[in-house]
C-alpha cells in the first residue's frame, strides 16, 4: 500500500523538477533562440540566394554571393580594416591601458578622480561621441587650430577626408573610448597579485623593469588575455562611431565588415549578398574565438586547475 | 647615490672635531636620518611627479571633448568658427540650450529621450529577469544537458551580433513589430542574455544550499525559494548586471537604425546623428544637443560607477 503510494509521489516531485526547468528556462531559450540563433542560420540561408527582401527567395545562386565578395575590392578593404584594428589595438591600445594600469595601481591622492575620468568615454554612446568628434576635427575646427598654435600646423591632415589617414584618425578615436575599460580589467587583474612578490624581488635586486617583465606580466597574463580577446570581438564588430563619422568614406577607404554588410544589405537591397558578409564575418569571428580559446586560453584554465590542485 | 650622501654626511660629521665621541656619534645618525628621510621623501616625490604628469595629460585628452562639447554648446557659431581654442564662451549664449530642452528642438529631444527610455526600461527588465531564472536553473539544479544549454548561451558572446542583422529585420517585419519600439527593445534583450547569465549564474551557486533546503522543509517550492530568497540575497549582483544592461541598451545604435523607420520613433543616438546631419551649419546647437542626450548617461555613470565596474571585472577577469 505505501509501495503504491510511494511511486506516484516520487513521480509527481520528478514532474515538478522538470516543470521548473522548463518553466525556468524555457523564455529565455526561446528569445536567445528566436532572436539570436535564427537569425544567424537565417544569414547564412539567405547568403545562398540572390535576393532583394521583397520578392520570393527562389534564385538560388549557391556560392556565388561568396566568390563575388571574395573577388571585389571593397571586401578586401572591409576585411583589412578590421585587421589593421585589430592589429593597431593590440600594439598600441592595450599596453597603453596596461601602463595606466599599473600607475594607477598605487595609492595615491586623486586615484579615484583618475579612474572615474579615464572610464567615462565607456558610458557614452559610439555614435554621439562621433558626431562630437566629427565636429573637432573638421578643418580649421578645435583639433586644427590647437595644431597650429603649438606649432605642429605642418602635421594637419585632412584628418576624416583622407583615404591614407582616415582609419588612424579612427583607430585613435576608438583608443579614446576604450582604453579606460581595458584599463579597468587589467587594474582589477593588478589588484589580484600579492604586492610581497613584487617586494621581495626587489629586495633581490630586481630593477622596475626586471619586476614587470618576470613578475607583473606573466602574473596579469590572464586578465590580459581576456582582454585582448575582448578586444579582436569588438574590434570585428565595428560599426556605430564609423558610420557616424564617415559612412565607411571617402571612397570606402574606412569600410569594416559591419559597414559594407550594411550597405549591400540595405542600402543596396543586395540581401543576399549582404548576407555572406555577415556569414564571412560569422566565420572569421568564430575561428578567431575557437583558435584563441585552444591556443591562449586554455593555458589559463590549465593554469588555475593546476593551481588549486597545488 | 645613497652610499655618496652617507658618506658626505660622514665627513661632514668628522670636521665636527670639537664634539666628544659620543655625542658626535649621536648627531651623525640624527644627521644620517634625517637626510636619508628627505632623499626618500625627494624620491618618492619625485616618480609621483612623473605619474601626476602623464596621468593629468591622459585625462585632458579624455576631457577636451567633453569640455568643448559642453562649452560650445555655450557659444554661437561666430565664436565657435572664429577662434575655437578660446575655452570660455563671451558672451555665454543660453539659447543653444534652452532651444533644445525647452524651445524649438524640445518636442524632438524629449521625445527621443522618451523613446530611449521606453526601450531601455523593456530590454533591461526582460535582460535582467529572463537572464536570472535562466541562471537559477543553471546554477542550482542537475539534469542533462544543462552544460549545452549554457554553452549555446556562452556562444552568444563570442560572436559579433552584427552577423544577425539582416535576418532580424525581416523577422521582426514577419511578426509585425517593425516601426514599433518592442520591435528593438526584445532583440535587445536577447543579445543581453548571454553576459547577464555568464555574471549571475556563479553569484546564484554561491548561495548556500543549507538555505535552499532550509526553504524546502519550511514548505518554499523552487519558484519561493527564487522570489523570496534568492533574489533578494543577489540584490548586489542583480544591481550589477542591471546597469551594465542599462548602459548597453541606451547607446545601441545599429538595432535601433535597422528596426525603427520613422523619425517618431528614434531614440537619443539615432536622434544625435540626424540632428547633426540636419543642423550641419549649426555647431552650436548640434553641441548643446549632443550634451544634453549624454547627460543621462554621464549622471547614471558617476552614480553607477561602482557597480558597473565590478560587473565587468567579475565578468572578464574570471574569463
Amino acid at each position: 500500500m505505501s509501495a503504491v503510494k510511494a511511486i506516484p509521489r516520487a513521480g509527481s516531485k520528478f514532474r515538478t523538477k522538470w516543470l521548473t526547468i522548463v518553466l525556468f528556462l524555457l523564455p529565455a531559450v526561446f528569445v536567445f533562440a528566436l532572436f539570436v540563433l535564427l537569425p544567424v542560420v537565417q544569414a547564412a540561408h539567405y547568403s545562398l540566394y540572390k535576393w532583394n527582401g521583397l520578392q520570393p527567395l527562389d534564385n538560388f545562386v549557391g556560392l556565388k554571393n561568396y566568390q563575388t565578395a571574395f573577388d571585389s575590392s571593397i571586401f578586401k578593404t572591409a576585411i583589412s580594416n578590421n585587421v589593421l584594428i585589430i592589429v593597431l589595438s593590440l600594439a598600441i591600445q592595450i599596453p597603453f591601458s596596461l601602463f595606466l594600469a599599473t600607475l594607477l595601481n598605487r595609492r595615491f591622492r586623486g586615484r579615484g578622480i583618475f579612474r572615474l575620468i579615464f572610464f567615462l568615454p565607456y558610458v557614452l554612446s559610439e555614435a554621439i561621441t562621433g558626431v562630437v568628434f566629427s565636429l573637432m576635427l573638421q578643418p580649421g575646427s578645435l583639433v586644427d587650430s590647437g595644431m597650429k598654435s603649438a606649432g605642429l600646423g605642418g602635421f594637419i591632415q585632412d584628418w576624416l577626408g583622407d583615404p591614407n589617414f582616415v582609419m588612424i584618425t579612427l583607430f585613435v578615436i576608438i583608443s579614446w573610448k576604450y582604453f579606460g575599460f581595458h584599463m579597468i580589467l587589467l587594474l582589477a587583474g593588478l589588484k589580484g597579485i600579492p604586492r610581497e612578490l613584487e617586494e621581495a624581488a626587489m629586495i633581490d635586486g630586481a630593477g622596475r623593469l626586471q619586476v614587470f617583465r618576470y613578475i607583473t606580466l606573466p602574473l596579469i597574463g590572464p586578465t590580459l588575455r581576456v582582454s585582448i580577446f575582448l578586444s579582436m570581438i569588438g574590434s570585428l564588430q565595428l560599426f556605430d562611431m564609423v558610420w557616424v563619422m564617415t559612412a565607411g568614406g571617402p571612397l570606402n577607404a574606412s569600410n569594416t565588415m559591419a559597414i559594407a554588410m550594411f550597405k549591400s544589405g540595405f542600402k543596396n537591397s543586395q540581401l543576399g549578398y549582404g548576407s555572406a558578409f555577415a556569414v564571412i564575418l560569422f566565420l572569421f569571428g568564430l575561428a578567431l574565438a575557437l583558435a584563441y580559446q585552444r591556443f591562449v586560453l586554455r593555458r589559463d584554465i590549465e593554469g588555475a586547475v593546476t593551481a588549486y590542485n597545488g | 647615490m645613497t652610499t655618496n650622501e652617507t658618506t658626505t654626511v660622514d665627513t661632514a660629521a668628522a670636521t665636527v672635531a670639537t664634539l666628544s665621541a659620543a655625542a658626535r656619534q649621536a648627531s651623525t645618525a640624527k644627521r644620517k636620518t634625517k637626510r636619508a628621510r628627505f632623499v626618500h621623501f625627494l624620491r618618492l616625490s619625485s616618480t609621483s611627479f612623473t605619474r601626476y604628469v602623464i596621468l593629468i595629460i591622459v585625462a585632458s585628452a579624455i576631457l577636451i571633448p567633453i569640455v568643448y562639447a559642453v562649452l560650445g554648446g555655450f557659444k554661437d557659431n561666430g565664436q565657435l568658427v572664429g577662434d575655437p581654442l578660446s575655452l570660455i564662451p563671451s558672451p555665454w549664449v543660453f539659447s543653444n540650450y534652452t532651444d533644445v530642452m525647452f524651445g524649438a528642438n524640445a518636442i524632438v529631444f524629449w521625445r527621443e529621450a522618451l523613446n530611449s527610455l521606453i526601450i531601455a526600461v523593456v530590454a533591461v527588465g526582460l535582460t535582467v529577469g529572463l537572464a536570472s531564472l535562466a541562471a537559477f536553473t543553471f546554477a542550482r539544479m542537475v539534469f542533462p544537458g544543462r552544460e549545452a544549454f549554457y554553452l549555446l548561451f556562452t556562444l552568444g558572446l563570442l560572436f559579433p551580433s552584427a552577423v544577425a542583422i539582416l535576418p532580424l529585420l525581416i523577422l521582426v517585419r514577419q511578426i509585425g513589430l517593425e516601426g514599433n519600439l518592442l520591435g528593438v527593445a526584445l532583440p535587445q534583450a536577447a543579445f543581453g542574455l548571454p553576459l547577464t547569465i555568464i555574471i549571475l549564474r556563479p553569484f546564484f551557486k554561491s548561495i548556500p544550499v543549507e538555505l535552499e533546503d532550509a526553504a524546502k522543509i519550511d514548505g518554499c517550492g523552487s519558484f519561493g525559494f527564487f522570489w523570496r530568497i534568492l533574489l533578494p540575497l543577489a540584490r548586489p549582483a542583480l544591481a550589477t548586471v542591471s546597469v551594465l544592461a542599462v548602459v548597453n541598451t541606451w547607446n545601441a545604435f545599429l538595432l535601433p537604425l535597422i528596426l525603427l523607420n520613422g523619425a517618431d520613433q528614434w531614440t537619443l543616438p539615432l536622434g544625435v546623428m540626424n540632428f547633426s546631419t540636419q543642423y550641419v551649419s549649426d555647431q552650436a546647437r548640434i553641441l548643446a544637443f549632443t550634451v544634453v542626450a549624454i547627460l543621462p548617461a554621464i549622471m547614471f555613470y558617476v552614480v553607477a560607477e561602482r557597480q558597473l565596474v565590478s560587473g565587468l571585472t567579475s565578468g572578464a577577469v574570471k574569463g
